[in-house]
């Protein structure tokens, strides 16, 4: 599939996968739908469906105030879902599930700690790490800094949040919520208060992340361009209460490009993914 | 010397002229109009004073200063456990939080008589005055701090399976540090408030008593002197308020900017 050339890949829509092995999906929401305030209350997920491989990387887009963010707390446990069931990894979700990584829109990154030392914050929190931080402190450190390195952060750890770009700032927040090597990715509009060029930037060293480390990832975007460029399977929400209105799979070879973006392959999968939400909206 | 530093230099020493400038008119004003100085003494007769009963003056300042101290370090321990519990629980919040907004409805010096009822006068009321007016900015900043931990900051340390305790050390904590520092220099100020305000009524001693007996003997360039003192002691204070909050928490000066 990988060597498949991006005409032929993008005139396949069905789920026909290679990336994907064949297993029980490592991210599982069946029927899963969230009021607030009750039975009686707002409906911000309509019976969602969504499946994730591992290794996958699933896009989810819809227009402002779908539930995406919503979609991103079922799936962590932060939030219980009214009805429908939520699983990661073979377990039911019940409460905050541990060994995932987030971002936000907002970085997040504590204004008191160095760049370093926010990367490193997961080490002190999650297991086996917090028990042998003071003996591995040093392979800690490293790991850390190996990450910032990847991300082109090199030499800036000593820096302090403030002191960067917020480009920079969200590579270090990618490097935050990989260094405890989570099986499971969640971001949520990491990119979004970014300029242009700076977002294609992180377009590609989140691409270079995730084909070198061993992860799952959910990205809630509603750039259309970004979701396509990065996932694997893209799904299409419509506007509140959020319901999956379609489902993509992206067969573009990989590693993905810029310049591809801009090709026939590309363009046509983005245009088919405007038009249904489009569609929706009317 | 560059251009902007030497602005930067000019802005610095503007507050010391301005204050030198105003002295000096105070001072024409006084010598071309011949105010009794009974009314408003000048400000060389001030500093002679100042100069001449430096020994009485200084005795009181450092009563004043002491007592203040101590009023205000008792002020942060009840204002940081009290801001501490109330940031920490929503229910410790609902009930204190009113109480707290009352007692502060309070003027301070109406509690003064019970002071000097249940302590007889001297230090002690003065102590419990400073106390009361210095916690209370101090536990509504921390508390502040405590409560206001973002809510994504807050769901990122719970997906990483965080306990309560560590968002507190590692969030709420370090974040609740500017909070605290800010409301320092306003508590410190207000120690001095409440002391004076209670020397002036229950003591023998310090510098609201000294100034009390002076204007009792109509010797106002003495009243001046006193409160010459206490201005450049409490603005001492605030000073070292505000160059420890700058070295303890400089991270909050440049990420608001």
């Amino acid at each position: 599939m990988h060597s498949m050339s991006a005409s032929t890949a993008a005139v396949l829509s069905e789920p026909v996968s290679a990336v994907v092995p064949q297993a029980r999906p490592f991210v599982e929401l069946d029927n899963v739908s969230l009021s607030f305030g009750g039975d009686e209350g707002l409906l911000a997920l309509d019976r969602v469906s969504i499946e994730v491989g591992e290794r996958e990387f699933v896009a989810v887009v819809g227009p402002s105030g779908c539930g995406k963010s919503t979609l991103m707390k079922l799936v962590t446990g932060l939030l219980p879902p009214s009805s429908g069931t939520v699983a990661v990894d073979g377990k039911m979700v019940t409460g905050p599930i541990k060994c995932v990584g987030m971002a936000f829109q907002n970085s997040t990154l504590m204004p008191w700690r160095t760049t370093l030392n926010n990367v490193m914050l997961p080490l002190e929190i999650v297991q086996p790490f917090k028990r042998e931080r003071r003996q591995h402190r040093d392979e800690h450190r490293a790991r850390a800094e190996r990450l910032l390195d990847l991300v082109g952060l090199a030499g800036f750890g000593t820096k302090y949040p403030w002191q960067l770009s917020g480009g920079m700032q969200q590579r270090a927040n990618l490097c935050r919520a990989l260094v405890h090597e989570p099986k499971l990715l969640m971001l949520d509009e990491p990119f979004a208060a970014l300029d242009a060029f700076t977002r294609e930037e992180l377009w590609i060293i989140m691409q270079d992340l995730w084909l070198s480390q061993q992860f799952s990832s959910v990205l809630v975007t509603h750039e259309l361009r970004e979701a396509v460029f990065l996932a694997d399977t893209v799904y299409v929400l419509s506007k509140r209460p959020g319901r999956v209105i379609f489902r993509k799979r992206i067969n573009l070879p990989r590693p993905r490009s810029i310049a591809g973006s801009f090709e026939a392959g590309f363009v046509s999968i983005v245009h088919e993914l405007r038009d249904k939400i489009v569609e929706a909206r009317s | 010397m560059t251009p902007a530093r030497r602005k930067r230099l000019q802005h610095q020493l503007m507050p010391y002229v301005l204050t030198l400038v105003l002295l000096l008119l105070w001072e024409a004003i006084n010598r071309l109009t011949h105010i009794s100085s009974v009314i408003l003494p000048a400000p060389s007769e001030i500093f002679g004073t100042l100069i001449r009963e430096h020994a009485v003056i200084t005795e009181h300042a450092l009563h004043t200063f002491v007592t203040s101290m101590i009023g205000f370090g008792l002020g942060v321990v009840t204002g940081v456990l009290i801001g501490f519990a109330t940031g920490i629980s929503p229910a410790i919040y609902s009930g204190i939080y009113p109480l707290l907004v009352a007692f502060n409805a309070i003027p301070k010096v109406a509690l003064l008589p019970l002071f000097v009822l249940w302590a007889g006068i001297g230090a002690v009321p003065a102590v419990l005055t400073a106390l009361t007016l210095a916690f209370f900015p101090i536990a509504v900043n921390v508390a502040t701090g405590l409560a206001t931990i973002e809510p994504e900051m807050e769901d990122l340390m719970r997906s990483l399976g965080a306990r309560r305790d560590e968002i507190l050390i590692k969030v709420g904590i370090p974040r609740a540090m500017p909070f605290l520092f800010a409301s320092l220099k306003i508590a410190i100020s207000l120690a001095f408030v409440g002391t004076v305000i209670s020397e002036t009524v229950a003591s023998n001693d310090g510098i609201g008593f000294l100034m009390m007996a002076a204007s009792s003997r109509f010797d106002v360039p003495l009243v001046f002197a006193g409160l010459f003192v206490i201005a450049v002691m409490a603005v001492a204070a605030y000073g070292v308020c505000s160059l420890v909050e700058e070295r303890v928490v400089h991270w909050a000066f440049h990420a608001r900017g």
